[in-house]
C-alpha cells in the first residue's frame, strides 16, 4: 500500500479495509479459538472432566511446568496494551514514559525470585487460590481480606478494558470500525470477546496457557524480523535516535516545554527509577499474576522462570525502540476521526513497512496478545469474589464444585463489564483508571509480602495503612493535570510529599501506607490490643510439592488453633 | 493445644542466602540508578548509552538470578534432606 495514499485517506478519517491483512488475522484467530475450546480436555485426568474446583478450573490443575509457565506468565505480563502503550509513548514523549518499562521489567524478576515461591508454598499447603486467601489465613481476617480481593478486583477490571482498547487499535489499522454504524464498527470486537468468553468458561486457565504458546512465538517472530530489517532499511540506528531527538525536542505549544528527551534529564531521575521499581512491585501483586504463579507445579518453577522470563523484557525494550522507528520513517497514526492516535503507532509501522501479509501476523500477534491477559484477568478476578466475597461473606459452605461454578459465570460477568467500560466509557478513562489500579494495587504489598515473612504488622495497621495509601494515591493522582487537554489524571508522577521532587505516586502512597502500618502496629503493641488469628505456620513457607498438604495432616493429626 | 509443627526444612546456613542476597540486590540497584546510565555516549551500533546499558542487564540480572538459583537450590535439598533424613531415624529407631 502506497504510504501517502493510506496517510491521504485515513486523513479524511477513512481507512481502506487491508484484506489481506485481515484475512491473515481472522485465520490465526479462528485457530487460537480452536486450541481455547480444546484445552479443556488438555492435560486434564478424566476424573477432572469439566473442571469441577477452582484448582482445575481457576489454577488449570496447579500442575503447569517450567516452559508452559513461561509461555503462561510471558503472555499474561506482557499483554497487548503494552506492546501499544509501550511504543506509542516513546513515539509521543520519549524515554521516561516509554522506556522506564524495561528497567521496570529487569528489577521485577530479582523481586519475584525472592518472594513469589514463599508464597507458592504456603498456598500449595493451605490450597489458598487467591492472594486475598493467603491474606485472610495469615492475619485471620475476613476484612483485611476482603481490602485485598477488591483492590484486585477494581484494579484488574480497567486493565481488562485495555486489552480491548488494543483488539481496537488492530482493528482500527485494518480498516475496521471506521464504519458510519457504531453497532457494525465495534461487532468485530465484540465477537471477539463473546468467543474467548466462551472458551474461558469451559477450559479455565488451561485456555490461555495453550493460547499463549502460539500468541508469544507470533509475537517473537514479529519483533524479531522488525528489529532485523527495519533499523536498517531506515538508515541504521543513529539516524533513528537523531530523528527521535528533533521530534522530541521540539516545543509543545501547550506547555512551552519540549514534548520529551531520548535521553532524561537530570529532573527526571527521580520519576524515572520510582516508576520502575514502583511498578515492578506492583505487577506481582495483581491477581492475574499470582495465578499465573500458583498455578505453577513446585516451589522452584517461578525461580527458574524468573531467570529466564527477562527474554521478553529485552523484546519488549526492542519493541519500545520501533517507537523511535516510527518517528524516522514519518508513520501517520491517524484515528478514524481524523485525530492522531498515538497507540496506532506500531500497528500502522507494521502495515506500513512489510507486505500485507506479514503486517497481518503482526497485527494478529497483538490482537491474541489481549486475549490471554484478558483471559488470566477475568479468571482471577472471578477466583477472587469467589473465594474472598461470595464464600467468605454469603456462603462460607461452598463446595468446591459451587465455587467452581460461580467463579465460571463471574469471569462472563468481568468481561461484559470490561467490553460495556470501553465501548460505554470513552479510551482515555480506561487508561485513568488502569493508572490508578497500579497505584491502588501497590497499597495491597505491605499486607501481603510482610506477611510473606512476619506476623508482627497488626491486621487493623496494616487496614489503615492500605486505605490511606488508596486515599492519598487517588486524591495526588487526580490533582495531575494534562498540560494540553487540562484534564484531570494527568499522569502518575507528583512531587514526593514536603518536596519538589516529582516521583511516582504509588510510590509515594506505599511509603505513607508502610509508615502508617509500622506506627499503626506500635501503638496498638503498646496498648497490648489483641491480635491473634493466624492458621499458617513456619514449616508452610518453605514447602515444596512432595510435602504433605494442610488436609492430609490434619486428616492424620488434628491441627487445633493455637 | 495444637500438634506440634512439623518443619518441613532444616536449619538455614547463612553464608549461601547472603551472597545470593547480594547477588540479587546488585540485580535490583543496577538498573535503576539513572545517574549513572543517562548519557549518550558511548554509542553502540548508533544506540545511545542510555539504551544498550539499560538492555545490558537483561542478561546481567538473568545471570546473577541463575547463579543465586544454583546457591539456593543446593541448600534447600541439604536442608530437606536433613529433615527428611532425620525423620527417617527416627522411625527406624522405634
Amino acid at each position: 500500500m502506497n504510504a501517502h495514499l493510506l496517510a491521504a485517506a485515513a486523513a479524511s478519517g477513512h481507512r481502506p479495509v487491508s484484506w489481506v491483512a485481515l484475512i491473515v488475522v481472522i485465520v490465526l484467530f479462528v485457530l487460537v479459538a480452536v486450541i481455547g475450546f480444546l484445552a479443556s480436555r488438555w492435560r486434564t485426568a478424566p476424573s477432572a472432566r469439566g473442571l469441577h474446583s477452582l484448582d482445575e478450573w481457576g489454577l488449570g490443575g496447579r500442575g503447569f511446568g517450567t516452559w508452559v509457565t513461561w509461555f503462561l506468565l510471558g503472555g499474561d505480563l506482557y499483554t497487548a496494551y503494552t506492546f501499544v502503550a509501550v511504543p506509542a509513548a516513546m513515539w509521543a514523549s520519549g524515554a521516561v514514559s516509554g522506556f522506564f518499562a524495561v528497567p521496570y521489567t529487569i528489577v521485577l524478576y530479582p523481586i519475584v525470585f525472592v518472594l513469589m515461591s514463599r508464597l507458592w508454598s504456603v498456598s500449595h499447603r493451605h490450597g489458598y487460590v487467591t492472594p486475598a486467601d493467603f491474606v485472610g489465613g495469615r492475619y485471620g481476617s475476613r476484612w483485611l481480606s476482603l481490602a485485598i480481593a477488591v483492590t484486585g478486583i477494581v484494579a484488574t477490571m480497567p486493565y481488562i478494558a485495555l486489552q480491548l482498547v488494543g483488539i481496537r487499535a488492530v482493528l482500527t489499522v485494518l480498516g475496521l470500525g471506521s464504519n458510519s454504524n457504531p453497532l457494525m464498527a465495534d461487532l468485530p470486537l465484540i465477537i471477539a470477546f463473546v468467543v474467548l468468553a466462551a472458551y474461558t468458561y469451559t477450559g479455565g486457565l488451561r485456555a490461555p496457557a495453550l493460547i499463549a504458546v502460539v500468541k508469544d512465538l507470533l509475537i517473537y517472530i514479529a519483533i524479531i524480523v522488525a528489529v532485523a530489517y527495519l533499523p536498517a532499511h531506515f538508515g541504521g540506528w543513529g539516524g533513528i535516535f537523531d530523528a527521535a531527538e528533533k521530534k522530541l525536542s521540539a516545543t509543545n505549544p501547550a506547555t512551552g516545554a519540549p514534548f520529551g528527551a531520548v535521553i532524561p534529564g537530570a529532573a527526571s531521575f527521580n520519576a524515572y527509577w520510582t516508576l520502575a521499581l514502583g511498578s515492578a512491585m506492583a505487577l506481582f501483586m495483581y491477581p492475574h499474576s499470582i495465578t499465573g504463579v500458583l498455578a505453577t507445579k513446585s516451589r522452584n518453577t517461578i525461580r527458574r522462570n524468573a531467570m529466564v522470563l527477562p527474554l521478553y523484557s529485552l523484546m519488549l525494550g526492542f519493541l519500545a525502540l520501533l517507537g523511535y522507528v516510527a518517528i524516522k520513517a514519518g508513520t501517520q497514526p491517524v484515528d478514524t476521526n481524523g485525530a492522531i492516535n498515538a497507540q496506532l503507532v506500531v500497528p500502522q509501522l507494521f502495515l506500513d513497512a512489510f507486505p500485507s501479509w506479514f503486517g497481518g501476523v503482526a497485527l494478529a500477534a497483538i490482537a491474541i496478545g489481549a486475549l490471554v491477559p484478558a483471559a488470566i484477568m477475568s479468571i482471577a478476578a472471578s477466583n477472587l469474589f469467589t473465594r474472598n466475597i461470595y464464600r467468605d461473606f454469603f456462603k462460607r459452605d461452598a463446595t468446591p464444585k459451587h465455587e467452581a461454578n460461580v467463579s465460571k459465570l463471574v469471569s462472563l460477568i468481568v468481561k461484559v463489564g470490561a467490553l460495556v467500560f470501553v465501548l460505554g466509557l470513552d479510551q482515555s478513562s480506561a487508561i485513568n483508571f488502569q493508572l490508578l489500579g497500579g497505584i491502588w494495587i501497590l497499597q495491597t504489598f505491605p499486607a501481603i509480602v510482610a506477611g510473606l515473612y512476619t506476623r508482627w504488622f497488626n491486621k487493623w495497621a496494616l487496614l489503615v495503612g492500605w486505605a490511606a495509601g488508596i486515599v492519598y494515591g487517588t486524591i495526588t493522582a487526580y490533582d495531575v493535570i494534562n498540560p494540553t487537554t487540562h484534564a484531570h489524571f494527568g499522569g502518575s508522577i507528583a512531587p514526593f510529599p514536603f518536596t519538589s521532587s516529582p516521583v511516582y505516586i504509588g510510590v509515594s502512597a506505599f511509603v505513607l501506607n508502610a509508615l502508617i502500618a509500622v506506627l499503626g502496629t506500635l501503638v496498638l503493641r503498646a496498648f497490648k490490643v489483641r491480635d491473634a488469628g493466624d492458621v499458617t505456620r513456619p514449616s508452610d513457607y518453605g514447602a515444596d510439592e512432595d510435602d504433605p498438604k494442610v488436609a492430609e495432616i490434619e486428616r492424620s493429626e488434628p491441627l487445633l488453633e493455637p | 493445644m495444637s500438634a506440634p509443627d512439623v518443619p518441613t526444612r532444616g536449619p538455614a546456613r547463612v553464608a549461601p542466602y547472603l551472597i545470593a542476597g547480594i547477588l540479587i540486590a546488585i540485580a535490583i540497584v543496577m538498573p535503576l540508578v539513572v545517574p549513572m546510565y543517562a548519557t549518550a555516549k558511548p554509542a553502540l551500533w548508533g544506540i545511545p548509552f542510555f539504551y544498550w546499558y539499560q538492555l545490558l542487564w537483561v542478561f546481567i540480572a538473568s545471570g546473577l538470578l541463575g547463579i543465586a538459583y544454583l546457591l539456593m537450590r543446593n541448600e534447600d535439598r541439604r536442608r530437606r534432606a536433613a529433615v527428611r533424613g532425620a525423620a527417617h531415624s527416627e522411625e527406624a529407631g522405634r
